[in-house]
């Protein structure tokens, strides 16, 4: 097989690479229209930025920014506009099946297989991803008390890079065609002679891409929460959060090298004819499953653990009580941590490995269970004795418990081998892995992002739309959901364009309504940000702690300065901000004025978004074969860095009169909170 | 960014006191002696090669038990690993490198996890299954 | 819930460091709450977290290999390819370019430009003389027919080995990168953390090298 040609006999331009006119879908109205509508948005928004004068403050105050809280809302503002790309795809989908009973539906199946690739592929890497590393990117260094991660620099540039996989995935609708393969791709399908077109190789570049990024954000926030943190926050004085952060960023730079290596082998293969996993000269597929899944388990505790973390503080914080059993919380964190690297087998049951390896994998997975249970009683005793405040974070940490334990119990059914061996790839397994992911990660993106928003922008949500999207995702989720349990048991397998079972058709339809029931919720949430921006003033945060927080990022203003805090505090217990703000009530007298000093932060920088840049002129240039656009664009990558390497200027400084001035305005906006007098100028 | 607590983030004069060494660092006094740490370094090339000989010899060499050799040149590399680690990289046992170490360790885990799990799981694979020529002669 | 205050350590006496010489204790404060670590060790700690995640990811090409050693499809097999007295070659020019780069390191701490040159140019040659090498086996076993496209066991072989190849030649462009970084603008604390960032990497890439000869020449060619 010739390996620099196009596989259609068409010939290869040494100008365009495999791209012709023809790579657009003119013939398909559906990607077309959906294209086309959401170019326009993405031009109007553009444009209205431009002609407000916008652009220059979008540029200096964001796209350079290497402020961890900038960035943090970056990445989960990107993280929602795709979860309504993500979630499209998925009305698309429940709605062909809940039509296509001995019918072929609206959607041609090649059409089909396109969506529920591109369905799991931007829900996973450029949703729930986003939303956790954002929140994890925001809360983080205020949490622990100090003022920007070990690499702020860097921290952009992970950023971008993620864009810029999400960039190119959403390319793929216009230009060309996205795999259909499933989103972990799975050879022999994903092999060249089978999957010709470009779809497979937009997954491989845009997740490579992107990967990068997500491995640097690891090495970068792993480095922060072991080397940076306030004077007297030893390891057992982090805040839970901050806990199941390091487990997670420690996944992150454990696993996504194997994902880099197995994606980089399936490119080699397509590119260069390697036969790692071709059907010919020896390659072997079962060893694809194999690594992915030494991946792609270890990546949906990396989905979960930030959740749990978000959940331990806002459970804590809405009981008005510590969190229960903390030290057991951190002993079950880590065990976690270790055992989702013992467990990957259970996905691929059914390839054949037989009843020793099934057995210790299945054992493992059950292990796996339990301090995850730990986990669960911890949250209910930490809420039982407590004045429960009923607030949309708590909501959705009460819906978390629920649905996430009832996900978690089919999970454990499912890590019975001989019950896998009925269920695997059907609906049934469908239904518990968006019952733990809606359940768990994105009930926790949603709680952590009504729980953290006033800090970040200085109002709070409105509570009135935050309940009602909460009753409408979460009947929603049921109602969509658990007839596919229903359905798994009666055989239905998971991925069908259409089916000739006739007594499938109602549960569909039923799932179909779930689905619109989301839709509502979604609804309900945009709304809630409209009238909250409208509405700001009333609800206003002018004290910093609108819920009368117990960790260090309540201590500061709402949003906080740029540097987070004017003199790094020190801290003497596991709540930190909770025993500041007791003792200061108890004496009725603020804390003692710390001493303070000159201290520098990092500058702003575009080496972030001018990397991507490249990284996304790369891909798209290695999709299409356009080569001298790859080396071009490996070369202004290069340049970039070098440019970033050799400035002279990387900190200006923030003077101790700046930062006392500032932090003046904090300590009396608390003295208000508290309702204590200010304390007598020196 | 700054960091309120070292005034010295200099080279010369780090180590000491801090109680944590960056990976990679020399200790204190190699590094004002510089003859000691060449030192240091030359033990190491000398270690590290005759390490490579023997591994060689052992490849090559019918002097040890065959099936033996496998499991010779494992551990002659586990060695010279050992040596690059504690000559080149300066990580040590000592309590200013125990981060270091840490992070080692669990970086080693991992590769063990996988290495061992899919080389388990792969044979156990093969094993089972047709092999892959069969199966496309069968399509034939 | 009341402030934990810290228990005072019975430990060494701080101040005149009696019974601690080296000053290896800390005094009644542990390290973990001394808050933010200076930035030379913060910057290196995280280059080493990266440096562990890029051996995970050779694990993965290993696992690969190992996989697929066996899976010569017809073609030819360890034993028939290496060529030993090239390894042996390639490991000499690695270990003594790992030795030139401590030099370099020694050189940096000591603030000499001269010597830093001279060791980093040294690195530099022996570690280009080591590419050399293996560009010729490459291209050699392509000639021969027995190219990554020929068999599973090949596309490992060449999988893995050039993934390391390509790490030194990334590696190379960095080290040249530092030279003229240190000619423009001498030894900056920045660029003294990049330094010791870049000789963490290269004897990193000497380590990987121990376990490609032994693991895939060595039990490929040799006993095993």
């Amino acid at each position: 097989m010739s390996r620099l040609q196009s596989v259609e006999t068409g010939q290869i331009s040494p100008i365009f690479g495999k791209l012709r006119w023809d790579s657009i879908p003119f013939s398909e109205p559906l990607p077309l229209v959906a294209a086309g509508l959401v170019g326009a948005v993405v031009l109007a928004t553009l444009g209205w930025a431009w002609k407000r004068g916008y652009m220059p403050y979008l540029w200096k105050e964001w796209i350079t920014s290497v402020d961890h809280k900038k960035i943090g809302i970056m990445y989960c503002a990107m993280a929602a506009v795709m979860l309504l790309r993500g979630f499209s795809d998925a009305l698309l989908m429940r709605s062909q099946q809940a039509i296509a009973y001995n019918s072929p539906g609206y959607l041609p199946p090649e059409h089909y297989d396109q969506i529920f690739s591109a369905h799991g592929t931007i829900m996973i890497f450029f949703v729930a991803m986003p939303f956790m590393i954002g929140l994890m990117n925001f809360v983080l260094p205020l949490q622990l008390g100090i003022r920007d991660v070990a690499f702020p620099t860097l921290n952009s540039v992970s950023f971008w890079l993620t864009a810029a996989g999400a960039l190119l995935v959403n390319v793929s609708l216009v230009v060309g065609e996205f795999a259909k393969t499933g989103w972990v791709v799975y050879p022999p399908l994903s092999e060249l002679r089978f999957s010709p077109g470009v779809g497979v190789d937009y997954y491989l570049w845009a997740l490579q891409i992107s990967g990068v990024g997500t491995l640097l954000s690891g090495v970068n926030l792993v480095t922060t929460i072991l080397k940076m943190r306030a004077p007297g926050m030893g390891y057992t004085r982090m805040p839970m959060f901050c806990w199941t952060s390091l487990a997670t960023n420690l996944l992150i730079v454990a696993a996504f090298p194997i994902l880099t290596a197995t994606l980089a082998m399936l490119t080699l293969d397509r590119y260069l004819g390697f036969h790692f996993f071709t059907n010919e000269a020896g390659g072997n597929q079962m060893m694809f499953v194999n690594l992915i899944w030494a991946w792609g388990h270890p990546e949906v505790y990396i989905l979960i653990l930030p959740a749990f973390g978000i959940f331990s503080e806002v459970v804590s914080t809405f009981s008005g009580k510590p969190l229960f059993g903390y030290r057991s919380m951190i002993l079950a964190t880590m065990v976690i941590c270790l055992l989702s690297f013992m467990v990957w087998l259970h996905h691929f049951f059914t390839m054949g490995a037989g009843a020793d390896v099934n057995g210790f994998f299945g054992i493992t997975t059950m292990i796996i269970a339990v301090p995850t249970g730990v986990k669960v009683f911890n949250w209910l005793f930490t809420m039982y004795g407590g004045r429960i405040r009923f607030t949309t974070p708590m909501l959705w940490s009460i819906g978390f418990m629920v649905t996430f334990v009832i996900g978690g119990m089919t999970g454990v059914l499912l890590a019975v081998p001989p019950a896998d061996f009925v269920l695997h790839n059907s609906v049934f397994l469908v239904a518990h892995f968006h019952n733990v992911i809606i359940g768990g990660v994105l009930f926790g993106a949603f709680a952590g992002t009504t729980y953290w928003w006033p800090k970040a922008f200085g109002f709070t949500l409105d509570e009135t739309w935050g309940k009602r999207a909460f009753w409408f995702w979460i009947t929603g989720f049921y109602l969509a959901f658990m007839p596919l349990y229903v359905l798994g048991l009666m055989g239905m397998t998971r991925r069908l364009q259409h089916y000739d079972v006739p007594g499938w058709q109602p549960w569909l339809i039923a799932a179909g309504g779930g689905a619109l029931l989301i839709l509502c919720g979604i609804a309900c949430q945009i709304r809630m940000i409209w009238v909250s921006i409208r509405n700001r003033e009333h609800l206003v945060d002018a004290s910093g702690d609108p819920w009368d927080g117990r960790t260090l990022e309540w201590i500061t203003s709402s949003p906080p300065p740029a540097f987070n805090f004017a003199a790094l505090p020190h801290v003497e217990g596991e709540e930190a901000y909770w025993d500041i703000k007791s003792s200061a009530r108890d004496r009725r007298q603020l804390s003692d004025l710390p001493d303070y000093d000159h201290f520098e932060m990092p500058r702003n920088s575009p080496t972030g978004i001018v990397t991507a840049f490249f990284a996304t002129a790369m891909g798209f240039a290695l999709v299409w074969h356009i080569w001298w656009l790859v080396i071009l664009g490996f070369l202004g990558a290069w340049a970039t860095f070098v440019v970033f390497a050799w400035r002279d200027e990387a900190e200006y400084q923030v003077t101790a009169e700046e930062a006392e001035a500032i932090d003046r305005d904090r300590r009396e906006a608390k003295a208000r909170l508290l309702d204590i007098p200010m304390e007598r100028p020196a | 960014m700054s960091d309120e607590h070292s005034h010295v983030d200099d080279t010369r004069t780090a180590g000491q006191g801090h109680g944590h060494a960056a990976p990679g660092e020399q200790e204190a006094e190699a590094k004002t002696d510089v003859r000691k740490a060449v030192g240091i370094y030359a033990v190491g090339l000398l270690l590290a090669a005759i390490l490579t000989a023997a591994s060689f010899w052992a490849a090559g060499s019918h002097a040890i038990f065959g099936p033996a050799v496998p499991v010779a040149l494992i551990a002659l590399a586990v060695a010279q690993m050992g040596v690059h680690l504690v000559f080149f990289l300066h990580i040590t046992t000592g309590p200013d490198n125990t981060n270091n170490v840490l992070a080692l360790a669990f970086g080693v885990l991992i590769v063990a996890l996988v290495l061992v799990g899919s080389l388990w799981i792969m044979r156990h694979l093969d094993h089972n299954l047709m092999p892959m020529s069969v199966v496309m002669n069968m399509q034939r | 819930m009341s402030a934990a205050t810290t228990a005072p350590s019975p430990s060494s006496p701080s101040a005149s460091g009696k019974g601690d010489p080296n000053r290896l204790g800390h005094g009644t404060v542990p390290i973990s709450e001394q808050g933010p670590a200076p930035k030379r060790i913060v910057v290196a700690y995280g280059f080493w977290i990266f440096l562990l995640s890029d051996f995970i990811m050779f694990a993965g090409f290993f696992a690969a290999y190992a996989v697929l050693v066996g899976a010569t499809a017809g073609g030819p097999t360890g034993t028939d390819v290496f060529e030993l007295p090239l390894v042996a070659a390639e490991t000499v020019l690695l270990l003594l370019s790992s030795f030139a780069c401590g030099l370099a390191g020694i050189a940096a701490v000591q603030r000499s430009t001269r010597w830093f040159q001279v060791a980093m140019a040294a690195t530099a040659l022996l570690g280009a003389a080591f590419l050399a090498c293996e560009l010729y086996e490459f291209t050699h076993l392509i000639g021969e027919g027995a190219g990554p496209g020929r068999s599973a066991f090949l596309s490992a072989f060449f999988a893995l080995v050039g993934c390391h190849g390509v790490h030194v030649t990334l590696g190379l462009v960095w080290l040249t990168t530092m030279m003229a970084q240190v000619w423009a603008k001498g030894f900056r604390d920045d660029i003294l953390r990049r330094i010791a960032c870049f000789s963490l990497f290269w004897h990193a890439l000497d380590i990987i090298w121990v376990a490609l000869f032994t693991v895939v020449y060595l039990m490929g060619a040799g006993g095993a």
